[in-house]
């Protein structure tokens, strides 16, 4: 079994399935590089309902070719992928036009969500009743039409093998090429119209890759799940990064691996549609980079929200040490309080389980019945005292709010306060008299009442 | 071939019948997403169903309805939190996060089924799109001494109904179900629907009434789709609601509307995917009946965009040509008014009223209005005014001139700039506003361009 697919991974399992192996990868490229233009234009359910609209142009060109066939005997073959296609093309392309005219039609009473459901249902409907008399005519249960619903690249000719992966080459490439005038469209519609770009042909060409993509992608991965290769892909490049570019060739890449694995894999499993497995592999590859990604992954913006957390709960915890100290009936030096009195000032914290912690972390030195700040402590208390009243101080003289009333914003934005805003709050203050006579921390300008001693409070909240 | 009374009781009227209900129990909900902008929620609640049906068959290993029931429910619902989850915590885009989510589940679905476990199952990701409606029949069960309708009177008969198909008994609980929720959180929902902050603030949880909406449209669409199919369950998700926001802005008579809708598209597909090629002579042919009803329902949706009475295409094209006859008709008036006032013996000719006017079938129509307002004739020489238009068109002139005369004595503008602004302002003033507008500027008799401003009387008979 692992050396099959070693020889399907090696394209060693003879020239069709290395062509189609090849086709499909070209495809999921294709895919990833249209979808991300797609995505961030929020086109991409529009994909979905172009490629349920392909249904009854499959069924219809089949059904006429056979007519025309029955008339011109050896001209036309019904069954012919060219043929096929091309009516699959013109009904995707009758759907797209069908959403902008059940919106624009409706004098915007139905909104472009409800066109797009209904041009997916009504065409994939339509389809089916289509395909209905395919089935009814004589040989048409082998006609091969259901193949396009779910997907069968095993089925796949070298011939269509050779178109997929031209065409999605080209579409591709012709991405790649647009790639300048996409991007201003997908970020800034106005600006590309202020500019002279034709943004109406450039929606228009751009949606046309889509179709295409779609089309080719027919065969390989049936036009329920096809959609899929335009929408994962980029929506999990997205994790990695904020550039357009970068995310355009992780996007590829991501989408040409779920091609690639998936028909590696699908033809291990016979009796699976492909189209389900390429896009399991392509789900698998995106819960990957929604977990792990280090720019955006759920993973790592936790990780920043539980450090942020974190510093904000030292801030609080330094500072109700330090206002307790500050309050009188401490012992020598500054800092310096009893067990009771830090067990106090921590009550809204945690007690003695933040004495603990703040130990560990080497802020504060708990001897008997003693806690001291350390020197790093006490830097740390300093200033998170500091960005705290200088804010109050700012906010009561510039923003004219009442000294009762800063203390629980001031509480909020202390902790991202940089250095830099400090010196200039401290320059906006300078003549304040309170700031030029303590050098370093102001004193409040509330009274520090002992039921708001522990910032944040024990109920956590900023009522 | 047209069936026999008794082979349409037993074979077909189980099937409209549950088709009904499907449709009628997914259309009421389809109004409340269509209203949210969220009526993709259905497409995606349709495709995420198929691993849970999978699932299900597989833990409990019979194809009963609950637990397939509850295995589709689970799933369905399971989207939708998954991907609002995918939309909140790793800010995937709305539309985005539901595509990944919903073509990733029915991949696993369509992998499910094709285990060789499921094989024996007549249950494939095929039937799931188009449904089993031809299948929803009565049958007879003599063990169960259940029997098939013969004729209408059977139907009140307890054997006959307790012989009726599964589906259709399923149908007709969701159906009520639906029906009894949103009578008893209607008040709720409408107001979360339509200003969702102002229901947050008036203390209702707008996320409650959105999950209220997540389970029903789930349970409206699973008890349906096994039946008729996810295409069609979209379909009425959709387009009865959209057909019926097309003939009415009021939310009662839009949710009673989209049920006549759904339940006329049922009909109409249906018979047209039965019946219908008999019809054209194809006696064999039995034509998808879930796909026909959807593409019913877009006929009719197509209908109402175009010929809706209050806000379709050709009501709204009839109305501004209307609007536009009105002002042509009353520029001809002032226009005939202006050639009496100059003295000039010559009358308007057609001809060149047209070609002031602009032509075209507005003006046309605007000569043979005034006409036949008996506000303008024909006379040998061209149009000229009768008593009645002349008065028509004295109150118009008098309006023009005092808005003039109004533009550039009180807002200051210059006075070759006004005739385009009062040209366009005469044809909204009322005569009440025409006074006001004359109180404001009295002792003016003559516009800025000199000439006079008719009194609101006829000349001859000045106003005290």
């Amino acid at each position: 079994m692992l050396g099959e697919l070693l020889d399907i991974l090696l394209f060693r399992a003879g020239y069709t399935a290395a062509v189609v192996s090849a086709g499909c990868t070209l495809l999921g490229i294709a895919g990833g590089i249209i979808g991300c233009f797609a995505l961030l234009r929020r086109r991409s359910l529009m994909g979905d309902a172009l490629a349920h609209a392909t249904l009854p142009g499959i069924a219809g060109a089949f059904l006429l070719a056979t007519a025309m066939g029955s008339m011109l005997p050896g001209v036309l073959s019904a069954k012919s992928l060219p043929v096929l296609l091309a009516g699959a093309t013109i009904s995707a392309a009758l759907g797209v036009l069908s959403v902008h005219a059940i919106v624009r039609g409706s004098g915007g009473r139905i909104r472009e969500d409800a066109a797009i459901g209904i041009v997916l249902s009504v065409f994939f409907g339509l389809g089916y009743v289509l395909l209905s008399i395919v089935q009814a005519l004589p040989g048409g249960t082998q006609s091969g039409l259901k193949t396009f619903i779910f997907g069968q690249p095993a089925a796949m000719s070298v011939g269509d093998a050779m178109l997929l992966a031209a065409v999605a080459l080209g579409a591709a490439l012709a991405a790649l090429l647009l790639y300048k005038e996409l991007r201003l469209l997908c970020f800034d519609e106005g600006f590309a119209r202020v500019q002279g770009w034709p943004t109406g042909a450039l929606d228009l060409a751009m949606m046309a890759l889509v179709v295409i993509v779609v089309v080719v992608g027919l065969q390989a991965v049936g036009l329920v799940l096809v959609i899929a290769l335009l929408i994962i892909p980029p929506a999990g490049a997205r994790f990695w990064t904020d550039r357009l570019g970068t995310m355009l060739w992780v996007s590829a890449v991501m989408g040409g691996a779920s091609g690639y694995l998936g028909v590696s894999l699908s033809a291990l499993l016979p009796g699976v549609p492909a189209g389900a497995i390429v896009v399991l592999v392509a789900a698998t590859l995106f819960g990957v980079s929604a977990i792990a990604a280090p720019r955006h992954g759920v993973l790592s913006r936790w990780a920043r929200h539980a450090a942020l957390t974190r510093r904000i709960w030292v801030d609080h915890a330094l500072r109700a040490l330090f206002e307790h100290a500050e309050d009188g009936a401490t012992l020598e030096p500054l800092g310096t309080l009893s067990r009771e009195d830090g067990r106090r000032a921590l009550s809204g914290l945690g007690g003695d389980a933040a004495i603990a912690m703040l130990r560990k972390r080497g802020f504060i030195d708990a001897r008997g019945d003693i806690v001291t700040l350390t020197s790093s402590g006490m830097a740390a208390a300093t200033r998170a005292v500091r960005n705290h009243r200088l804010w109050e101080r700012f906010l009561v003289l510039h923003a004219d709010m009442a000294p009762s009333h800063v203390d629980r914003s001031a509480d909020m934005i202390e902790h991202v306060l940089d250095p830099a805003l400090m010196q200039e709050l401290e320059a906006a203050l300078e003549r304040d008299e309170a700031v030029a006579a303590a050098s370093r921390v102001p004193t409040s300008v509330h009274p520090i009442t002992p039921d708001r001693r522990t910032p944040g409070g024990a109920t956590g909240g900023h009522a | 071939m047209i069936p026999t009374l008794r082979e349409f009781l037993a074979i077909d009227l189980a099937a409209i019948i549950t088709a009904c209900l499907c449709a009628l129990a997914c259309a009421i909900v389809g109004n409340f997403l269509v209203l949210r902008r969220q009526s993709l929620l259905g497409d995606s609640i349709a495709h995420s169903v198929l691993p849970g049906l999978a699932a299900a068959f597989l833990i409990v290993g019979s194809r009963g309805s609950v637990p397939m029931f509850v295995g589709a429910l689970i799933a369905g619902v399971l989207s939708a939190i998954l991907s609002e989850g995918l939309r909140r915590f790793a800010r995937v885009e709305a539309g985005a996060a539901m595509g990944v989510i919903f073509s990733a589940m029915f991949a696993l679905g369509v992998l499910l089924m094709s285990l060789p476990r499921m094989r024996s199952v007549d249950l494939d990701a095929d039937c799931v799109l188009n449904g089993v409606l031809e299948t929803v029949i009565w049958t007879a069960d003599a063990s169960r001494g259940t029997r098939v309708p013969a004729v209408w009177s059977d139907l009140l008969d307890p054997g006959v109904l307790a012989g009726a198909p599964s589906q259709l008994l399923t149908a007709l609980v969701v159906c009520g179900v639906v029906i009894m929720v949103v009578l008893a959180v209607f008040k709720e929902l409408t107001l979360a629907s339509f200003d969702s902050a102002l229901a947050g603030a008036l203390g209702f949880r707008p996320w409650l009434l959105h999950t209220v909406l997540v389970v029903l449209a789930a349970a409206a669409s699973v008890a349906s789709f096994e039946v008729v199919g996810s295409i069609l369950v979209i379909a009425m998700l959709i387009c009865p609601a959209a057909t019926a926001r097309m003939c009415t802005s009021r939310l009662r008579t839009q949710i009673a509307l989209s049920g006549v809708f759904a339940i006329l598209s049922v009909l109409i597909g249906y018979l047209l995917a039965g019946f219908g090629p008999m019809l054209l002579g194809y006696h064999s042919l039995a034509l998808s009946a879930s796909g026909m009803i959807a593409v019913a329902a877009g006929a009719l949706l197509t209908g109402a965009i175009i010929f809706s009475p209050s806000h379709g295409l050709l009501a709204r094209r009839i109305r501004t040509l209307r609007l536009s006859v009105a002002i042509a008709r009353e520029d001809l008036l002032a226009m005939l008014y202006r050639v009496e006032e100059s003295g000039d013996a010559r009358s308007l000719t057609l001809h060149h009223a047209r070609l002031a006017l602009g032509g075209g079938l507005t003006t046309k129509l605007a000569i043979r209005g005034a006409i036949r307002r008996d506000q303008a004739t024909t006379t040998p020489g061209g149009l000229a005014l009768t008593d009645s238009g002349r008065a028509a068109a004295r109150a118009l002139v008098r309006t023009h001139r005092l808005w003039e005369t109004y533009l550039v004595k009180e807002l200051g503008l210059r006075p070759d700039h006004v005739h385009r602004s009062a040209m366009e302002l005469e044809h909204h003033t009322t005569s009440a506003m025409a006074d006001t507008l004359a109180s404001i500027v009295p002792s003016t008799t003559a516009d800025p361009h000199g000439r006079p401003i008719p009194g609101d009387r006829p000349r001859g008979n000045p106003p005290e």
